[in-house]
């Protein structure tokens, strides 16, 4: 058994301590010390049912943890009174890990950290390196989430929302380093849709899936964004945006519409062309009309006025954008590429160097930057000639 | 080994000789600035020189504590005269004058007509070993 198959087993054998009567916290931190024996006796000796051995030996740990304690005896108490209900569901188990990780009580950050402890299974060590911050941040972050739902009960029921929620900041992270969270996410996903009946679940896994898909032809081997515009697409995965297609359709076929299907609407559409050209500029528009109803987002807004600047004419466009908050993230963006499309490229080349003095990383600052640059090259704005263009480096 | 930052500014340092904003280089220009840089990062890697690198939005306030109970104070974004800092890389060397040679080379990143930049970097030692301690 790898590492991958055992870290599957963690929401079960959480889930059946908590009914026993342990409380989270401690069952969490039994659960990560079974994980770390059974990944040192294992190798040489493997047992024949992985998840009893992890149930017995977490239960163990836990019991040493609480006999000094003067709860023991309610504890144990409670726990022959519980033990008629294990062999549960261990789906119904998982449903409540995700629901108690993404309580509302929880900061986002705490939330995705402790899901992908608790649900996940990755080491304190791993979502540390995914996240970039030392190991002993992430463990007070974790310690700090338990404390915080201390005295939650564990079968209270939850929002699904919030738990997509998580899952779609854990998505987004992305990083690929030990752990590829995006793929973590889809995993997660994946499982969280096959345990609860929700349209919203499926158009969530749709959409990482579809995103997740097109990812090769984003950046270049060096790490340089690629525009979808300029994007291979034979690097993309279609066996993978068909899997999504397919999720997709299903939860659409339910008439239950939500934001992440309706992202996951437009996400499908731009897998399904061949270029931007053949992209059907007019049903995204539509698809972000309703994205606009369900959220009133600023950023679906944004969104929609640079679709409707490809679906109808770039000033179209830009007067969509003109009713929009200009401090915006990626506003400045949006604004020089449909003013370039619209003709006026000393506008759309002011507005790329602003667009990358306000970028959100470091190859979205580099590739702004080169669009200006490549505008203002085309202009013949010879190095140091002056002009109304300044700014630092 | 001791541990050095290089510190970029965006203003706040005495002018570069070759004083254009990157926005009118040429794209192949910016690409070579990049890429420079970056392979700088991989060649300290190399020889175990390198700790961290971080480069930092221009976006930033100044703000200071106004007395109990009022909300912090802020001077507004950076104002043009004010001192900015792009981002910084953290190298760990033999010596100081290690420390400078390498600085005079990630200085040398070059920029408009593919001239290196001259660049003006901040170079401060860490306190905690002399800057001279040697293994």
């Amino acid at each position: 058994m790898d590492e991958d198959q055992l870290r599957r087993l963690i929401p079960q054998v959480i889930g059946v301590l908590v009914r026993r009567g342990a409380d989270f916290a401690a069952a969490e931190d039994a659960v990560q010390d079974a994980l770390v024996e059974a990944l040192r006796v294992w190798a040489q000796d493997p047992p024949r049912d992985p998840a009893g051995w992890l149930i017995t030996a977490a239960w163990r740990r836990f019991v040493d943890a609480v006999r000094s304690e003067e709860a023991r005896r309610r504890r144990e108490g409670r726990a022959g009174e519980e033990q008629a209900v294990d062999g549960a569901g261990a789906g119904d188990d998982t449903l409540q890990l995700y629901f108690l990780c993404a309580h509302p009580a929880l900061s986002p950050a705490s939330a995705v950290a402790l899901t992908l402890r608790a649900v996940g299974g990755l080491t304190t060590r791993q979502i540390a390196a995914a996240y970039l911050v030392p190991e002993a941040t992430m463990a007070q972050r974790i310690s700090r989430a338990k404390r915080t739902l201390a005295g939650v009960r564990f079968d209270q029921p939850g929002d699904v929302t919030h738990v997509l929620r998580v899952l779609y900041l854990v998505f987004n992270e992305g990083y690929s380093g030990d752990v590829d969270l995006a793929a973590e996410a889809i995993r997660l996903a994946r499982q969280l849709a096959a345990v609860v009946e929700s349209e919203e679940a499926d158009g969530l896994l749709a959409l990482m899936l579809l995103h997740h898909a097109r990812r090769p032809a984003r950046t270049t081997a060096d790490g340089a964004l690629v525009p979808l515009r300029d994007q291979d697409r034979s690097l993309w995965d279609t066996e993978m945006i068909a899997h999504g297609v397919a999720i997709l359709q299903a939860a659409l076929a339910a008439d239950r519409l939500g934001e992440f299907q309706a992202q996951a609407a437009i996400a499908a559409l731009h897998a399904d062309a061949q270029s931007v050209e053949e992209t059907d500029w007019v049903q995204i528009v539509e698809w972000y009309d309703e994205l606009v109803r369900l959220t009133d987002s600023p950023i679906a807004r944004l969104n929609r006025a640079v679709a409707l600047g490809e679906a109808a004419d770039p000033w179209a466009g830009l007067e969509a954008l003109g009713e929009l908050d200009a401090a915006l993230p990626r506003h400045a963006a949006a604004a020089a590429h449909l003013h370039e499309r619209a003709g006026d490229r000393v506008s759309a080349a002011r507005l790329y160097a602003e667009a990358a003095e306000r970028a959100a990383s470091l190859p979205e600052r580099n590739h702004l930057m080169r669009q200006a640059a490549r505008l203002n090259t085309a202009l013949g704005r010879a190095p140091g000639s002056g002009g109304d263009v300044t700014g630092p480096h | 080994m001791a541990k050095y930052l290089l510190l970029k500014h965006y203003r706040g340092a005495p002018t570069p000789p070759n004083d254009v904003p990157m926005e009118r280089w040429t794209p192949e220009e910016v690409t070579a600035h990049v890429q420079y840089m970056e392979d700088f990062a991989a060649r300290l890697r190399e020889t175990g020189e390198y700790v961290d690198s971080q480069a930092l939005s221009p976006e930033g306030m100044f703000v200071r504590y106004d007395g109990p109970g009022r909300p912090p104070v802020t001077d507004g974004p950076f104002l043009e005269t004010k001192d900015l800092i792009a981002g910084w890389m953290v190298i760990d060397v033999e010596s100081h004058q290690r420390a400078l040679e390498l600085a005079g080379e990630l200085s040398a990143a070059p920029g408009a007509g593919g001239d290196p930049i001259h660049e003006w970097l901040e170079v401060r030692p860490f306190y905690g070993v002399s800057p001279d301690a040697t293994e």
